[in-house]
């Protein structure tokens, strides 16, 4: 058992009786006030009420990726607590829900099993120590004598049992133990099964609730126009005609470039939206392209700075028996998240109240204390179901709507962003041109792999250290970390900023990086005569989980064994947010229209919390690249996004959707990402079987053949 | 004045005519299981019943259902009790849960005309009801489990 240190727990006593368990992570201390002392605010990991209900308190944003029944899972182990009646509630946002990977109170970068997993197994194990206790106290035995199990503390010897609501309150006056003893992995009953999760039944009868959904009493909706070019802004506008729609309350000017629309109810004001009469300045972007940037990528793309330099490759390249070069390309993608961006606010005498699907409770505190100069504590967020959020929902600009209106109109407003605002007013995933050279010896062998990297930074909006250094890990993540026994590497990236804004994109840089290297490999594998899966085996000696995850998909798909006609494999495998994962996929080509058959994906992300929501985000993180694969493209003319809706940003619908297997590595690893991993590989994985097929390779996304 | 049922009930509203039925459900008779995605009928995740018909209530003006019976997912069973809803449990279907309304309501209405759907029949019902976290083949499974279990109780 391991033993950690409990000087960041704290308990305290429930006013109407039970136990509350609270963290304060140093971390975040500074940032905000300690844990509120009001017994009632639900501001900790878990709750004990009288009648034996335990509620965990999630402090992680749920958007799908099961996170609402994860970090409940980490505590009931733990507590030794009867899953059949745990039940879970959002955190508001608190210094005690910091993620201690990131230092804010976000959910990102797949690190929410990965941060708590540690810190929500120690406030489960001493609630249970304090419930025995408690115990041992009433009967006057030794606690040792006492064991837990499904919420009850049993005495072993006498056979005696007290469930956990009828200790609660006794156990809050128990005083917090020196120590937490945490199980092993081998003694785990919960974690590493498939439990329902908890928020399904409310998914499926319309209960769950999304910012969308939310009403306020008095409460205005609002319709928000921007600039349709990036980096353009207002100068004047004539909402005459727009007024006259039956409903409008009011047309305000909002931020540096918007106009907003509010009515009784949405419709209306996006009916007035279409009479408004805007005058922009365009800020002299309105004539950028697309087939600019890329020309801007092509000058920058052979002097960028180094990322990973080993070996000589001039040198390499010079000798060789073979030299490979080519140039990948990928656009600008969406994220779409299936709800428009939407967010409610509410301003008083007595606070900011922001009811949100976000993935950043701390950003968004931010942004209600700087547009209504209210310290922190008297913002207050109150997390809703996240329709998405793939990296979308981290950011702020949706927020800024709804506070800045509901300051300026004094009610309560709810902003729902239109289709078409939510697809041509993102940060987008960067768009990247990518120059590779590769050297092959006489027998095939690579000895060297040049990468020059051309793109927007995601974190320059973040940091002028950044800027100033040319340097983003974000924008060569997937790139820098090549796995291949190599000799001679060069890794560059070339800063390119442009009006277009940049995010973070579900899987972030591996989205592309993974993609352009993978596919890029194939290329060399096919000039050095030997099978992808072969040549990737051979360089991953000294990389047993890319190898263990490589080998299992390769495995369980039959690489190597005959297909029908017309169909081919591809192979592909990506380390990302601390997990490894390989796919193949089974492609076929029908009527000029690739279409991919089946997906054999492999994943190891170390000890498992749910083998049935980590199969779900495997499938959900292969449609989210397929999409990127087969479809998405956000293309720049004049300045603006030229698409708009679902009818020019397709999704793949169910028949497109491919039978996919995962197979989940037996890991005793530390916990590796979920949402993530699972996105990179696709993309290769298809573009690769494509190669094979038709003999040429791709070399940009989509895929048009 | 427009007079519609709405899971059941009468409801007589004194609303623009054009207005979309998605509107009228979700801030004039506050139900908001069903949901706003796109607009423009390409996503479903609007998808209610008009007289036991899959429709996408954002493009249909509430005049159009004048006289008309419109469920939604808060109407289609009193519990969550409806074997669709049930497999969708069962199998733990949704992941965000947003168009899972959409998803839920078209699968119904397939199995009402369709009881043993094949695969190229869940594709044709479902293909417009987009979902973004990639649940489609759990959809696909919850459809299958849904009829089996209508079939058996039948």
């Amino acid at each position: 058992m391991g033993i950690t240190r409990r000087g960041f727990l704290q308990a305290s006593a429930l006013t109407g009786g039970g136990l509350l368990i609270g963290f304060q992570i140093p971390a975040a201390e500074a940032r905000t006030a300690p844990v509120a002392e009001d017994a009632f605010a639900p501001n900790a990991w878990v709750r004990i009420g009288p009648d034996g209900t335990i509620t965990a308190v999630v402090g992680s944003s749920e958007m799908g990726q099961g996170v609402m029944t994860a970090i409940p899972m980490l505590l009931a182990e733990e507590l030794e607590a009867d899953w059949s009646r745990i039940q879970a509630e959002f955190a508001p946002a608190d210094a005690a829900y910091t993620n201690p990977i990131i230092g804010q109170q976000l959910t990102g970068g797949s690190t929410a099993v990965r941060g708590f997993w540690t810190p929500v197994r120690e406030a489960g194990a001493a609630a249970r120590m304090m419930l025995v206790a408690a115990a041992a106290q009433r009967w006057g035995v030794e606690e040792n004598a006492c064991v837990a199990s499904q919420s009850e503390v049993i005495h072993e010897a006498s056979g005696r049992r007290l469930g956990y609501g009828e200790l609660a309150t006794d156990a809050a006056k128990q005083p917090v133990p020196e120590a937490v003893f945490l199980k092993e992995s081998d003694e785990f009953n919960l974690l590493g099964t498939a439990q329902k999760r908890l928020d399904t039944p409310r998914k499926c009868d319309g209960r769950a609730l999304f910012a969308q959904d939310i009403k306020r009493p008095k409460m205005l909706s609002a319709v928000v126009q921007r600039c349709p070019v990036f980096g353009g802004t207002r100068k004047g506008f004539d909402a005459e005609s727009a007024r006259q729609i039956k409903g409008v309350v009011d047309v305000l000017p909002l931020h540096e470039d918007a106009v907003a629309v509010l009515a009784e109810t949405w419709w209306p004001a996006e009916q007035a939206r279409k009479r408004l009469k805007i005058d922009w300045d365009f800020a002299g972007h309105g004539d950028l392209s697309s087939a600019d940037i890329s020309r801007q990528f092509e000058q920058a793309v052979d002097s960028g700075n180094s990322v990973r330099a080993e070996g000589d490759v001039a040198a390499a390249l010079q000798g060789a028996a073979k030299i490979l070069e080519a140039t990948y390309e990928v656009p600008y993608l969406a994220h779409a998240c299936m709800e428009p961006m939407s967010c409610v606010a509410e301003v008083s005498d007595d606070g900011c109240d922001i009811w949100v699907g976000t993935q950043a409770q701390t950003r968004t505190q931010d942004t209600g204390m700087e547009i209504t100069g209210l310290p922190r504590e008297q913002v207050r967020v109150h997390s809703q179901f996240l329709g998405g959020g793939f990296g979308r929902r981290s950011e702020q600009d949706f927020v800024r709507d709804a506070v800045a209106l509901a300051k300026q109109t004094g009610r309560p407003v709810k902003v729902i962003w239109s289709r078409e605002d939510d697809i041509r007013h993102d940060y987008y995933r960067p768009a990247t041109l990518n120059r590779f050279a590769a050297a092959l010896d006489a027998d095939g062998k690579p000895l060297a792999w040049r990468h020059r990297i051309a793109g927007p930074s995601i974190r320059a909006r973040f940091s002028s250290e950044v800027r100033e250094s040319g340097m983003d890990g974000s924008s060569v993540e997937g790139a820098k970390n090549l796995p291949y026994a190599i000799d001679a590497l060069e890794v560059t990236y070339a800063m390119v900023n442009t009006p277009v804004p940049v995010g973070y994109w579900r899987s972030v840089g591996s989205s592309q990086n993974a993609f352009v290297t993978e596919a890029f490999f194939d290329e060399m594998a096919q000039a050095a005569g030997r099978d992808p899966f072969e040549l990737r085996r051979a360089l991953l000696a000294d990389h047993p989980r890319h190898l263990g995850v490589l080998k299992l998909a390769a495995e369980k798909a039959g690489w190597g064994e005959p297909l029908p006609e017309g169909r081919a494999r591809g192979i592909a495998v990506a380390e990302a947010f601390g997990s490894y994962c390989a796919q193949v996929a089974e492609v076929e080509i029908e009527d000029g229209v690739v279409k991919v058959k089946r997906v054999f994906c492999a994943i190891d992300c170390g000890q498992i919390v749910n083998p049935s929501i980590i199969e779900a985000q495997m499938e959900g993180g292969i449609v989210y690249g397929l999409n990127a694969t087969l479809n998405g493209e956000i293309s720049i003319q004049d300045g603006r996004v030229q698409q708009g809706n679902f009818d020019d940003y397709p999704l793949l619908g169910i028949a497109e959707m491919p039978a996919v297997e995962v197979h989940i590595v037996d890991s005793d690893a530390s916990p590796g990402g979920v949402g993530e991993p699972g996105t990179p590989p696709i993309a290769p994985a298809v573009a690769n079987a494509v190669f094979a097929l038709t003999g040429k390779p791709v070399r940009r996304l989509p895929i048009r053949l | 004045m427009i007079r519609l049922t709405v899971n059941g009930q009468e409801q007589e509203l004194d609303v623009d005519p054009q207005t979309p039925l998605l509107w009228v459900l979700r801030d004039h008779l506050d139900l908001t299981g069903t949901k706003f995605g796109c607009g423009i009928a390409q996503c479903g995740a609007c998808t209610v019943h008009v007289n036991g018909l899959a429709t996408r209530s954002c493009v249909t003006p509430v005049s159009a259902v004048a006289g008309r019976e419109v469920t939604t997912i808060e109407g289609l069973s009193s519990n969550g009790e409806h074997p669709v809803q049930q497999a969708w449990i069962e199998l733990d279907v949704p992941q965000c849960g947003f168009c899972q309304s959409g998803q839920i309501m078209a699968a119904a209405s397939l199995l009402e005309e369709n009881p043993t759907p094949s695969d190229t029949d869940i594709d044709q019902a479902m293909s417009g009801i987009l979902c973004r976290c990639g649940t489609y083949n759990r959809v696909r499974a919850a459809i299958k489990r849904a009829a089996e279990t209508g079939t058996e109780e039948v």
